[in-house]
C-alpha cells in the first residue's frame, strides 16, 4: 500500500539530496492531507471543544458582553425545560416506527429488485431510487398535498375503499405514520446499498442451500441476512443518527410550530429553536451535547450487540 | 409389439415434456406475480409525482371544482349567464348535451334545460340533475402556471436558481480539489498512523453535526460571515468523509506502475496526480461532482440558518418556502413551484444515474 523506498528510484532522482525519498514522500503526504487535517481541527475538533465549553456558559449571540460561567445553569435547565420532555417523546415515538421501517423497507425492496423473476429490473431500480433525489422542500410540500384531508390523493383512494378520510397531518396519532410514509418515499439510497450487498453474496451459497432443500425464507434467514448484516448494521447506525437529526420535513410542513400539540416538536427542531432562532449558544450547546451523548450511547450499544448478529467472516473488508 | 413401443414412447414423451411444461407455467406465473407486485409498489412511489404534475396543471377554477384531473366543466352562455352543460338521457333513449337553465333539488324534480343549438325551447327533464354527467374538457395549465410562478412579484425565481447554481458549483470546486487531494494522500503516501487517521475520517460520518454546528455558527456570526454564501461554500474546501472514501477506494485500484513510471520520468507527486491519477479516475470524479451538486441543490438546513433575512441571496430550497408563505392557498402554483425545485436534481440523476449509483454502492457497501 505504501510506497516504500524503491532503491532504483532514489538513485535516479538526485535532486533534494538532504531528504530521503521516503521522507520526501511523507512530507508530500502531509501536504495533500492538509485540507482534511485543517478541516478536522477547525470544523470538528475545535467546535466540539467549544460547544462543550459553551454548555457551561451564559452565552447569547445578542449579548456578546454578557458571557459568563453560569454554575451549570444550562444543565439544571434541562430538567426544567418544559419542551425538552415533549421533544424527546416525539423523537422516541417517531423512532419506534421509523427505525424498524428504515431497515425492513430497504431490505424488502432490495429483495424484490434482486429477484430473478422481476422483469425490467434497472427501470424499477431507477424509479424506486428517484424520490431520494427530490429536494426535501419539494418532498414536504408535495406530500403535504397528497396527504391533504379532503383533496389529497391518498384520502381519495382510502375514501373510495370505504376507509374514510383520516386527518393525517393534524391528528396527534396519525402524524407519525404520516411522517413515516414521507420518510419511506426517500428510502432509495438505503435500498440501493442493500441491493448491492445482496448482489455481492456468492451464488454458490444459494446453490448449496438449494441442493440441501432449503426454502426461500430459510435461505434469507441463514444466508442472505448474515451475508448482508454488515451493511444492515451500517444503515442502522446511520438511521439512529438520522432520527436524532430529523428536522426538515416536520419543520417545513408545520413551519416549526410543533403542531399538533408538540407532536412534531422533534429534538432537533427544539435544538434549532434554542441555538439558531434564539441564538442561545449556551443552552443550544447543552442540547447539542445531550444529543451527541445519546446518539453515541445508542451507537456504542449497537456496536456491543453487533457480535451477536453481524457477520464479518466472509473475508470482505470490514 | 410395435403398438407397445409406440405406447411407451408416448408415455416417455409425456413424462419428458410435462414437467418442463409445468415448470414453465410456474415460471411464467412467478414472473407475472413478482412484476405485478413491483408495479403496484411503483405506483405508490410515483403517485406523489403524478399528484404534483396533475395539480400543477390545474387552473384556479379547476382546483375549486375539486375534480381529480384538470377537467373544466363546459358552459353555454345564454342571456348573460354561463349555464352548465350536461349529458341528459332523453325519454326516446338518446342522450343529448343540454344546458341547465333552472335546476331543482330532489330526485323527481322537474328541471328546465335548453338545447344550445335551439335555445328558445325549454326542455323539461325529471330526475336528480346531480346524477347527470357534466360535460368536461381536459385543459392543461401547466405552462401557464410555470409562467405565473417564474414571473411572480414576491420571490424572484431566476435569481434563486442562479444563487443555487452558484453555491452548488463553488462548493463543488472546493469538494473536488480537497477530496481528490486528501484521497490521494490516503491512497499513495506513507503517512505515519495512516490507518488511525483513516478510521477517524470514516467515523466523522456518524458524528451528529449538531454538536459542531452551534459554535461554528457562533464563529461565522462573530466574523460576520452570516448573511453571506461563505459558510455554505468555504467548509467544502476542507474535504468530507464520504467523497474522500469514494475517491480513495478508486485510487487504490489504479496500478502503481504508472505512478512509478512517471516518477522515473521525473514527475513530482503533484504532476503524477494531475497527469496520471486524475485522467484515470474521471468516472469517480464525475460521481463526486454530481453528489455535491445534488447535495448542495437540496441542502435546506445550512441556508436556513446562515441566510436568514437575506432574501436576495437565498437558494431555491429555502426561497421556495418564502414563495409558499405567499401562495399557500393556491395548490396549483405551489405544486408548480415544487416541480421547478425538483427538476434539476432529478434530471441530473436520470442522465448520470450510472455514476451516481456506483458511487452510492461503493461508499455504502465497502465500509
Amino acid at each position: 500500500m505504501e510506497i516504500t523506498q524503491p532503491k532504483v528510484v532514489s538513485q535516479s532522482i538526485p535532486k533534494q539530496r538532504g531528504l530521503s525519498l521516503y521522507r520526501q514522500q511523507q512530507i508530500w503526504g502531509w501536504i495533500f492531507l492538509s485540507p482534511w487535517i485543517i478541516g478536522l481541527v477547525c470544523f470538528t475538533i475545535l467546535p466540539m471543544f467549544a460547544s462543550f465549553v459553551f454548555s457551561f456558559l451564559n452565552f447569547k449571540l445578542a449579548e456578546p458582553n454578557n458571557i459568563y460561567f453560569n454554575d451549570f445553569a444550562n444543565y439544571k435547565y434541562l430538567a426544567q425545560d418544559p419542551l425538552l420532555g415533549p421533544a424527546l417523546m416525539s423523537t422516541f415515538k417517531f423512532a419506534l416506527i421509523a427505525l424498524p421501517l428504515s431497515i425492513i423497507i430497504p431490505i424488502g425492496l432490495a429483495a424484490l429488485l434482486n429477484s430473478k423473476y422481476l422483469i425490467g429490473r434497472p427501470i424499477f431500480r431507477t424509479l424506486f431510487y428517484m424520490p431520494y433525489i427530490v429536494p426535501v422542500v419539494s418532498s414536504a410540500y408535495i406530500w403535504g398535498g397528497v396527504l391533504n384531508t379532503d383533496s389529497g390523493w391518498l384520502n381519495r383512494i382510502l375514501f373510495e375503499l370505504g376507509l374514510g378520510k383520516p386527518n393525517w397531518l393534524f391528528d396527534v396519532n396519525l402524524i407519525y405514520p404520516a411522517l413515516n410514509i414521507i420518510g419511506v418515499w426517500g428510502v432509495g439510497n438505503a435500498m440501493l446499498i442493500m441491493l448491492a450487498a445482496m448482489q455481492g453474496v456468492p451464488t454458490e451459497l444459494y446453490e448449496a442451500a438449494r441442493v440441501d432443500g432449503a426454502n426461500g425464507l430459510t435461505i434469507f434467514r441463514r444466508i442472505t441476512f448474515p451475508m448482508i448484516s454488515p451493511v444492515v448494521f451500517y444503515n442502522l447506525i446511520l438511521s439512529v443518527i438520522g432520527i436524532f437529526r430529523y428536522f426538515e420535513i416536520p419543520f417545513i410542513l408545520k413551519e416549526g410550530t410543533g403542531d399538533p400539540g408538540n407532536a412534531t416538536l422533534f429534538y432537533n427542531i427544539h435544538l434549532y429553536k434554542n441555538a439558531f432562532a434564539q441564538q442561545n449558544m449556551g443552552y443550544g450547546s447543552t442540547l447539542a451535547w445531550l444529543m451527541f451523548v445519546m446518539a453515541m450511547g445508542i451507537t456504542l450499544f449497537l456496536f456491543a450487540t453487533a457480535r451477536y448478529w453481524v457477520y464479518y467472516g466472509s473475508g470482505e473488508k470490514a | 409389439m410395435a403398438t407397445h413401443v409406440q405406447h411407451r414412447s408416448t408415455i416417455e414423451s409425456y413424462i419428458n415434456t410435462s414437467p418442463f411444461y409445468g415448470l414453465q407455467l410456474k415460471k411464467l406465473a412467478m414472473y407475472s406475480t413478482v412484476t405485478l407486485f413491483a408495479c403496484i409498489i411503483l405506483m405508490g412511489f410515483l403517485m406523489p409525482f403524478a399528484y404534483a404534475v396533475v395539480t400543477a396543471s390545474k387552473s384556479e377554477p379547476q382546483i375549486k371544482s375539486g375534480t381529480v384531473l384538470p377537467y373544466t366543466p363546459q358552459t353555454f352562455r345564454y342571456e348573460g349567464k354561463d349555464l352548465p352543460l350536461y349529458e341528459v338521457p332523453l325519454p326516446d333513449g338518446t342522450t343529448q348535451v343540454l344546458a341547465g337553465l333552472n335546476l331543482k333539488r330532489g330526485d323527481n324534480a322537474k328541471n328546465e334545460f335548453i338545447d344550445p343549438d335551439n335555445p328558445s325551447e325549454v326542455i323539461i327533464w325529471e330526475g336528480n340533475w346531480r346524477k347527470l354527467k357534466a360535460v368536461e374538457v381536459l385543459e392543461i395549465h401547466l405552462l401557464e402556471n410555470f409562467d405565473t410562478v417564474w414571473n411572480n412579484r414576491q420571490t424572484n425565481f431566476p435569481v434563486m436558481l442562479r444563487n443555487t447554481f452558484a453555491i452548488a458549483v463553488l462548493g463543488m470546486i472546493g469538494t473536488l480539489l480537497s477530496c481528490i487531494s486528501v484521497a490521494y494522500a490516503f491512497a499513495r503516501f506513507p503517512i505515519p498512523r495512516k490507518r488511525a487517521l483513516f478510521l477517524i475520517l470514516v467515523s466523522t460520518i456518524i458524528l451528529p453535526s449538531q454538536v459542531t454546528l452551534v459554535p461554528t455558527f457562533g464563529f461565522f456570526a462573530t466574523i460576520g460571515w452570516t448573511g453571506t454564501w461563505l459558510p455554505l461554500i468555504v467548509p467544502h474546501f476542507f474535504a468530507n468523509a464520504y467523497n474522500v472514501f469514494l475517491l480513495r477506494q478508486y485510487f487504490l485500484t489504479l496500478p502503481k506502475e504508472l505512478d512509478e513510471a512517471a516518477m522515473i520520468d521525473g514527475a513530482g507527486p503533484f504532476r503524477i496526480l494531475v497527469s496520471v491519477i486524475i485522467p484515470q479516475s474521471l468516472p469517480v470524479i464525475v460521481s463526486v461532482a454530481i453528489f455535491h451538486l445534488v447535495f448542495a441543490w437540496n441542502d435546506y438546513f445550512m441556508p436556513l440558518i446562515y441566510l436568514l433575512g437575506k432574501e436576495d441571496l437565498l437558494p431555491i430550497s429555502v426561497g421556495i418556502q418564502r414563495f409558499n408563505f405567499v401562495y399557500d392557498m393556491k395548490p396549483h402554483l405551489l405544486q408548480s413551484s415544487m416541480l421547478i425545485g425538483l427538476i434539476v436534481p432529478v434530471l441530473i440523476f436520470l442522465f448520470a444515474q450510472r455514476f451516481f449509483m456506483r458511487g452510492v454502492v461503493i461508499t455504502g457497501v465497502e465500509k
